[in-house]
């Protein structure tokens, strides 16, 4: 039976388990009638039957699913013989790959060895026979959890309280799934970092000030040092992150200010709307512009004034970056101004203070602790900044403070690193995972700073 | 207190009542009682507030004497939060009202163009219904206002106002230690207390008070109490207040509103005792309210 096939079954079993149980429910109440003598809503009854039916029979499926392949493979070997166990794990997988690519049909039995077909059929065989086993196994668990359940069905029974109690595990779940997740990343990252760190040591990476990611294949190889100093690295995004900070934070702010306090209702529903857009513009969209429009305009004018501004700029990525981020910290301080209560205003203006006093004077110091959290955010999210800083700042490692040279920074390294052909067991690679664990810690470390400040002050009011 | 009704003028009783153009609306009840003072602080005359489509506040006149605490009752909506707004001209910041008619104070227009609604607000305070102090410490909340009006010349000089202002206030004793600790970290008695001192701070001759004790216990609202009965001395006082009993314990004239009408002012004496409306009557009698 076809995997999907049994799952449709399944469906079937649950909706009829539903109903069956939900029956179950008024005929042990007496009737229709009897629902008020009940614990729970005849409802609750159903979904326990059909949750006790599917969700057993569903792990069995899964678990089958997970378990299948590697218990026919060792089958397989086993069958095979003729010094096959012994061959090395890689060998003994390109052994396995011929026989699977026997039974699906992707090369013809009499194109390969006569025990590789024989193999062939033997999983074939085996296979047949998981499949019917396990929707047998499937079917007989949801019919025995759906009838348990069904014939403990009494009024006394506290349904709804179960089924709240597995919706609430359930629940519980999907939030873990996130969990899990960053920290698999996490973990994933660090393993490979370790990887690296024994090519080359952390604090040569760490203080190191020549990157050139190339290892030499010969000796006398040119042009080949291999260095992984990765302070130039962090020194362009630290700059770009620096330029793009230095003009989002007064734009934004500003605009949030004049948003929040001066404008006129119309204006803000024109300019909000408009900002939001701003920020729905894709980075690789900001990358264009970077790289094709300010680029040559910083150049041009660079010229007419005498000065030497290369065609990939820091200040030309650190522009477009910035004017991304205005939209980011401008909603996030309007939200910081506009939640600092009507009262505090009033109280200054009833004091006879100006608007430009209340807001410089009372809003703005309520509202900082929030606005240095939104900068932070923003912060972190121009230092992970990637398609823009690849479009329009370059790639060479240079240690400089100039903003018309080119620079490079972490995530374009990681970017180039990563695409085409790798190896991973070289530290050229794996010099990736390191520069991404380092982006990693930083951005965390701003986030969890910026989320405890933002945490702080809403607190203050309520 | 009762010397104030035996010095009251005799000039007739204001009409307040005019012809309501159109017709559509009602039109504004006459006031009972007399609405003038000798040589009064503040004056309303044929005061009307709108915001938008809703008529606040209907042909409202009344005057504030020196020196007196002057109540404001009536049930919720009826107007008399909107009128202590409208005597420092806090509803400008409110973009739908409107305000028509005269106010004065000291016989100057307030609503006239040349007045510079900064400096009538350091005239006129106003305390609000829940303590709002600044997220500052309490030094800084008092300080603040003196600051933005350069009040003082110099840090001795204002350490001398915020010291004066919380003694007035009553609030010294409690937070001389701690006058660097936030504001925000008061008891809700004391933090009213120091949107007293605030408010005092700047060197008002009237100051509003909306609901001043509806967020207190009743020991904080004893507090106040006391400290509005002895603010009389140096300050015109306008509260508003839903506690009948506050407005008798605290006020020499009551002024009752009923749905944006200024129905009976008076001694207070006079309204709690003998209200000549029946409106009046049936509100502190507590059938309506």
């Amino acid at each position: 039976m076809q995997t999907s096939t049994l799952i449709l079954a399944l469906l079937v079993l649950t909706a009829i388990a539903y109903q069956l149980g939900r029956a179950r429910s008024l005929r042990v109440a007496g009737g229709p009638r009897g629902a008020r003598k009940l614990h729970s809503l005849p409802a609750y009854y159903g979904l326990l039957t059909a949750i006790w039916c599917s969700l057993p029979a569903l792990v069995v499926v899964l678990g089958w699913q997970a378990l299948e392949d590697r218990i026919i493979a060792g089958q397989v070997v086993q069958s095979m013989g003729g010094g096959v166990q012994e061959l090395a794990p890689g060998e003994l997988s390109l052994v396995l790959n011929d026989v699977r690519n026997v039974v699906a049909g992707n090369v013809k039995p009499d194109a390969v060895a006569p025990e590789i077909a024989t193999a062939a059929l033997r999983w074939q065989r085996l296979d047949g026979l998981s499949r019917t086993s396990a929707a047998v196994l499937a079917l007989c668990v949801a019919l025995a959890g759906g009838w348990i359940t069904l014939s403990r069905i009494k009024p006394t029974m506290r349904a709804r309280n179960r089924v709240e109690q597995i919706v609430r595990v359930a629940l519980m779940g999907c939030s873990l799934i996130a969990i899990l997740t960053t920290i698999g990343i996490v973990l994933s990252v660090l393993y490979e970092s370790l990887q690296f760190f024994r090519f080359v040591p952390v604090t040569e990476f760490i203080f190191g000030t020549q990157w050139s990611p190339q290892l030499a294949i010969r000796a006398d190889q040119v042009g080949s040092s291999g260095a992984f100093g990765a302070v130039p690295l962090f020194a362009g995004t630290l700059l770009i992150s620096f330029i793009a900070m230095a003009i989002a934070v007064p734009v934004g702010l500003f605009s949030a200010i004049y948003l929040a306090e001066y404008a006129s209702r119309g204006f803000r529903a024109v300019t909000k709307p408009m900002l939001e857009v701003l920020a729905g513009i894709p980075t690789v969209v900001y990358g264009f512009f970077a790289a094709l429009t300010v680029a040559p305009l910083l150049r041009g004018v660079g010229e007419r004034l005498g000065l030497e501004v290369a065609s990939e700029s820091a200040l030309a990525a650190g522009l477009v970056m910035g004017i991304m981020i205005i939209p980011f910290v401008s909603s996030l301080a309007d939200d910081m101004i506009t939640a600092v209560p009507q009262s505090m205003r009033d109280g200054s203006y009833g004091l006879g203070a100006t608007r430009s006093e209340t807001i410089r004077k009372v809003v703005l110091p309520a509202a900082l602790p929030g606005i240095v959290g939104g900068v932070l955010l923003a912060v972190s999210r121009a230092i992970g900044e990637t398609m823009i800083v690849v479009m329009a700042a370059g790639l060479s490692a240079n240690l400089t403070a100039n903003p018309l040279e080119a620079v490079t920074t972490v995530t374009v390294q990681i970017v180039t690193l990563l695409v085409g052909d790798q190896e991973f067991d070289s530290p050229k690679t794996l010099a990736a995972f390191a520069l991404g664990l380092v982006l990693f810690l930083v951005t965390l470390l701003l986030n969890v700073i910026a989320l405890k400040v933002v945490r702080r002050y809403r607190e203050q009011y309520e | 207190m009762a010397v104030e009704s035996k010095t009251q003028s005799r000039s007739a009783a204001l009409e307040t009542a005019t012809a309501a153009a159109g017709g559509s609306e009602p039109t504004a009840r006459r006031t009972v009682g007399d609405v003038s003072v000798p040589n009064p602080v503040m004056t309303c005359r044929q005061v009307n507030v709108h915001y938008g489509d809703k008529h606040a506040i209907r042909d409202v006149s009344l005057d504030v004497a020196h020196n007196e605490v002057i109540a404001m009752i009536g049930p919720s909506g009826c107007g008399k939060s909107t009128l202590l707004r409208c005597l420092n001209r806090l509803n400008d910041t409110i973009p739908t009202a409107v305000v028509t008619g005269t106010i004065t104070l000291d016989g100057q227009d307030i609503y006239e163009r040349r007045q510079d609604v900064v400096q009538l607000r350091a005239r006129v305070g106003m305390v609000f219904q829940k303590p709002n102090p600044f997220p500052k410490s309490v030094y800084e909340n008092v300080a603040y206002g003196p600051r933005i009006h350069g009040l003082a010349a110099d840090r001795t000089e204002l350490d001398e106002i915020v010291q004066t202002s919380l003694q007035r206030a009553g609030l010294w004793e409690e937070v001389k230690d701690r006058l660097d600790q936030p504001g925000t970290a008061l008891s809700g008695g004391q933090q009213q207390r120091l949107c007293i001192a605030r408010t005092i701070a700047v060197g008002p001759e009237v100051i509003l008070m909306d609901e001043p004790c509806s967020a207190l216990d009743p020991i904080a609202t004893a507090r106040i109490e006391d400290l509005i009965d002895e603010l009389r001395q140096n300050y015109a006082i306008c509260i508003v207040t839903h506690s009948m009993q506050q407005a008798a314990r605290v006020s020499q004239r009551t002024a009752y509103f009923h749905l944006g009408d200024l129905i009976e002012v008076g001694s207070t004496d006079m309204i709690f005792t003998n209200p000549k409306h029946r409106l009046t009557e049936g509100y502190i009698t507590g059938r309506f309210g």
